[in-house]
């Protein structure tokens, strides 16, 4: 039975992490718009955490089939959720990034890990973001956003928030963060000598756009949340996500 | 209150989110803000031009949605198969 329920799980995420998640990202930096030494510069930011989510995942791997469950449930929520184009009230598109409920359940540090394979896979097969640019987005989208998820998430789980409240809160802001990051990317890069005029400007492209739909994450992500909290109590606490202990990463 | 009241009125909720803009914003074009990104970029620093390209672009529109449902689909099959195996009945007796 556990044999069957490993091989299940192997089918599961391999088919995850080798087949494209395709389209469309509207936020990402698209190839080539940062200049040469920016690209490195995140693209070596990134390698530490890359690292750390590499150690966190190999962590997680030995932990009961129910954890890893979860972790694939975590890396397929943002598959999904960040092929979904969702129209706004700024009459413009744009995507959630998912990546909220995975930090949330699992610590920011991994989610560093599932975020690029997504990111990869749609700089080569869906001509977004870009292979150029993937440290700067990986930078936003799989460290930077998830960070601030978790955090505010501890925090709030520390005040004694309701866990609804809590999930809400941080994936919605973790998703307005993943946008704020990248418009100071593009800001630091592109400003004609003006740092402050050229990132309201780009603040201004995504700003208004990303606010609903970052509402539409976290109701989202509540809803999943719900569901793991029924079932998978005993996990959560594992986790650390609900009750007192919080394993170390 | 139950889990299903709870996830159903949260989704009722969510489809507002996503369905208001398209019935009072129909007007527009929705088009991504990576577009309205780049134009700014050349608003901004006119002088800039892109150094690299991408590796492959995908030849149409139909071949980028095919792509795109397909990420869709192993998500959600994922996703589907996690909480199945979450809320089966053993975990719920446990």
């Amino acid at each position: 039975m556990s044999k069957k329920l490993i091989k299940a799980f192997v089918v599961s995420v391999s088919v995850l992490l080798l087949l494209p998640s395709t389209y469309a990202c509207a936020m990402h930096i698209m190839e080539g718009y940062l200049s040469p030494g920016y690209c490195v510069l995140w693209g070596a930011l990134c390698v530490p955490f890359l690292i750390w989510g590499g150690v966190s995942m190999s962590r997680q791997m030995k932990a009961d089939n129910m954890v890893k469950l979860l972790l694939a449930l975590s890396g397929a929520f943002v598959f999904i959720i960040s092929s979904l184009k969702i129209p706004s009230v700024t009459g413009s598109c744009s995507h959630p990034t998912g990546t909220g409920l995975g930090a949330i359940l699992f610590g920011a540090p991994i989610m560093s890990v599932l975020g690029i394979i997504v990111l990869v896979f749609q700089a080569l097969l869906l001509a977004h973001g870009g292979l150029t640019t993937l440290g700067a987005n990986t930078f936003s989208m799989a460290i930077a956003g998830p960070f601030l998820s978790w955090g505010l998430y501890s925090l709030l789980k520390k005040m004694k928030a309701p866990a609804a409240v809590s999930v809400f809160l941080a994936a919605t802001l973790g998703d307005v963060f993943t946008y704020t990051v990248t418009s100071f990317q593009l800001a630091m890069c592109h400003n004609d000598g003006n740092f402050m005029f050229a990132l309201g400007k780009f603040m201004l492209v995504f700003a208004p756009t990303q606010l609903p739909i970052a509402i539409a994450e976290g109701i989202l992500s509540v809803m999943i949340f719900n569901i793991i909290e029924k079932y998978c109590n005993r996990e959560l606490k594992i986790l650390g996500v609900t009750g007192e202990r919080r394993v170390s990463l | 209150m139950k889990l299903w009241v709870k996830n159903t009125i949260l989704a009722v909720i969510l489809v507002m989110v996503v369905a208001v803009p398209l019935m009072f914003m129909g007007g527009n074009e929705f088009g991504g803000t990576d577009d309205a990104a780049s134009d700014i970029v050349s608003e901004v620093n006119a002088g800039y031009e892109t150094w690299f390209d991408s590796v492959w672009e995908p030849p149409s529109g139909e071949i980028e949605s095919l792509l795109f449902c397909v990420q869709a689909a192993i998500g959600a099959g994922a996703v589907g198969f996690a909480l199945g195996r979450v809320t089966s009945k053993k975990n719920a007796d446990r």
